[in-house]
């Protein structure tokens, strides 16, 4: 009896964890296409560059000079509504940096909690999630990292600090995941590189050196090995000047909210990637993404057609496991039934007594079904229990893993459907053991 | 009060039993003497509704067993018919109360606790009254056996070998309970038995061969 409650109790389980792992995940891939019609970024994986543009959970594909996107972060793009420029490469303790435009947050409906949105450069505004796990409050300072790993070997600690202006509601989405600031903080504390870099690719920004600049402009976007850590130790000091000059500049004159057209006449410079909303979506549109495709050096994907083949390739996954566990229920049925079957045996006494003590053959064929439900209704509720705990303790690791929070106390109409099926099961398993019950022949049993 | 009509019997592939005619009325007290295999256990179990009569009839007051369905006759046996086996039977997962509450419950009968806790008074196992009933020695587990075959106040009385298995003692004990249970509910009792020792109490005699 204890095996098949076990035994049941994990199928339920197995599958209701599935039913809301897969839930979570869809909810927030859902909640952070945002709309976003094309995401246009350095050639490389289509996947690799939605999943770090608009996910931020994998490494950027690498970096497009501004003026192959100049013509895309135009205001008067005829097709475009609008272009939200990425420049990413930092990030801290794990949260990644965003260089961008305050259209970005609007992606996402955020708001300011506290504080108030970055003006200036090194001025940075907050996920809620960032805040909360890191202790970051408005007026704190901390220096960036470079890339996406938690490494104190790649600590900028020679740039100057970011400053915390402002932390936005929660949201859901990503946006509480994010650190955001204007994409010159980025250009600052990458200067030296982004200098070297804008210029070597300045010398070969042709078609036919694709492969190259890929190269090149990715182990700038991530650089996580110590070569390259080093490699931008050294021009620090070289570059210094520079940089205060600009940072007095930037003083100098009030930022207003940065713009693409502040962005475009840094023509030397470059970005991420480019968020892209369309007008509308028409065959020209379509046209844009090939276009851009085959006639530049940058890549367009479609975040909707990357998710959808992202899902194909982990729905293999799912639905191995999903089986497993339909397997697993139909052998706890099995149990229930053998189970039933046998303590029937020892029971025929009790039952017969039952009988003559005024039962009828109907009441006893409805005592066993019972047992059936009961089991079933029991097996069912320590599996949703199970795999809602489950979930919760996976809820930590992911979110670890991949900054992006799900929970255990999420529960779906799929789990009451998965009920009626737990009662079929105890059902059919109860039934012939039910009749077997109601025909027992009492006379013969208790003349014995 | 219990009255049969020209009753037969016979298992599959067997010998037909024919049985005879009696009647006994209400409150009178019998004994049906035969030796093992004469079929009086199956007389028992056709008495109390648990077989039905391959021909013939059993009458328990003006109701005739055969005239009732299935589940009418499991309800009707529960209020109207007390049956003692020549084992004890009960539900092991239950209480002495528990189990004479369950026979309440499923002849149709209010619960009456009172009823049970005095009934188990009389038969001296009032103290065993939430023990559970694998814990009771052989002695009580009749008595309480007993209790429950009276617990709703039955016309009919049948009692199945209760004494073969218990020493002169107990013997003499148990059928004097039987015998006051059955007065005081004013109950027909037919003990069904072998035991030579039960003759001589009993005025009213059916033998079977």
């Amino acid at each position: 009896m204890t095996l098949s409650l076990v035994l049941f109790a994990l199928g339920v389980g197995l599958i209701s964890l599935l039913l809301i792992l897969n839930k979570q995940l869809e909810d927030q891939f859902e909640k952070n296409l945002a709309g976003i019609n094309l995401v246009v970024g350095a050639k490389g994986s289509p996947l690799q560059l939605i999943l770090s543009s608009m996910y931020h959970i994998d490494s950027p594909t690498g970096n497009i000079p501004i003026k192959s996107a100049k013509a895309l972060m135009n205001p008067k793009h005829p097709l475009i509504g609008q272009a939200i420029p990425l420049s990413m490469g930092d990030s801290h303790q794990g949260y990644r940096i965003i260089g961008s435009t305050y259209d970005l947050f609007g992606l996402y409906n955020g708001e300011i909690g506290e504080g108030k949105l970055w003006s200036k450069d090194m001025e940075v505004t907050i996920g809620a999630t960032v805040a909360d796990k890191l202790g970051l409050g408005v007026g704190d300072g901390f220096y960036s990292s470079h890339g996406l790993i938690i490494d104190d070997n790649l600590v900028h600690d020679d740039a100057p600090q970011f400053k915390v202006a402002g932390i936005f509601k929660p949201t859901g989405s990503v946006l509480d995941q994010l650190i955001l600031t204007n994409t010159q903080s980025i250009w600052k504390v990458h200067d030296s590189h982004a200098h070297e870099e804008g210029e070597s690719e300045e010398g070969h920004a042709e078609d036919d050196h694709e492969g190259h600049d890929h190269e090149e402009s990715q182990q700038s976007a991530v650089g996580s090995t110590q070569d390259d850590n080093h490699d931008h130790d050294d021009h620090e000091g070289h570059d210094h000047s520079n940089h205060d000059d600009h940072d007095h500049a930037a003083a100098d004159t009030p930022k207003v909210a940065p713009t693409n057209e502040s962005l475009i006449t840094n023509a030397d410079q470059s970005i991420t990637s480019l968020l892209i909303k369309f007008k509308s979506n028409n065959y020209r549109t379509l046209n844009m993404q090939r276009n851009i495709n085959e006639n530049t050096d940058m890549q367009a994907a479609t975040p909707a057609f990357e998710i959808n083949r992202l899902y194909s390739m982990m729905g293999t996954g799912t639905d191995a496991l999903q089986m497993l566990a339909y397997v697993i229920v139909f052998v706890s049925g099995l149990s229930i039934f053998i189970s039933l079957f046998s303590s029937l045996r020892e029971r025929k006494y009790e039952l017969a007594l039952m009988r003559v003590m005024g039962s009828s053959p109907t009441k006893i064929f409805a005592l066993i079904v019972l047992e059936g439900l009961i089991l079933a209704v029991l097996g069912y509720l320590i599996g949703i229990a199970l795999s809602h705990i489950g979930m919760e303790v996976l809820a930590k690791y992911m979110s670890d893993a991949y900054r992006y929070s799900f929970s255990g106390a999420l529960f779906l109409k799929e789990e009451i459907y998965l009920l009626f099926g737990a009662l079929g099961i105890g059902f059919i398993a109860a039934i012939i053991p039910a009749i077997q019950a109601k025909n027992t022949d009492i006379s013969r049993t208790l003349g014995k | 009060m219990l009255q049969t009509n020209q009753l037969q019997f016979s298992y599959t592939g067997a010998q037909t039993m024919t049985f005879p005619d009696f009647t006994c009325k209400k409150g009178e007290q019998w004994l049906l003497l035969g030796q093992s295999g004469s079929g009086k256990t199956t007389l028992l179990h056709l008495l109390g509704g648990l077989l039905s009569p391959t021909k013939g009839e059993v009458k328990v007051g003006e109701t005739s067993l055969k005239s009732l369905s299935t589940a009418a006759l499991d309800k009707f046996r529960g209020k109207h018919i007390g049956i003692i086996f020549q084992k004890t039977h009960f539900v092991r997962s239950l209480t002495v109360q528990e189990n004479l509450i369950l026979a309440q419950q499923l002849a149709g009968v209010a619960i009456n606790k009172t009823r049970i806790s005095d009934l188990l008074n009389r038969l001296n196992v009032g103290h065993k009254l939430h023990a559970k009933t694998n814990e009771l020695s052989q002695g009580e587990q009749q008595r309480v056996a007993i209790a429950r075959a009276i617990v709703n106040q039955p016309e009919v009385i049948l009692a199945d070998e209760p004494t073969s298995a218990l020493d002169d003692e107990n013997c003499e004990e148990v059928i004097q309970l039987l015998e006051e249970q059955a007065a005081a509910v004013g109950a027909t009792l037919l003990v069904v038995t072998h035991d030579g020792r039960l003759k001589e109490r009993f005025e009213k005699q059916i033998v079977i061969e």
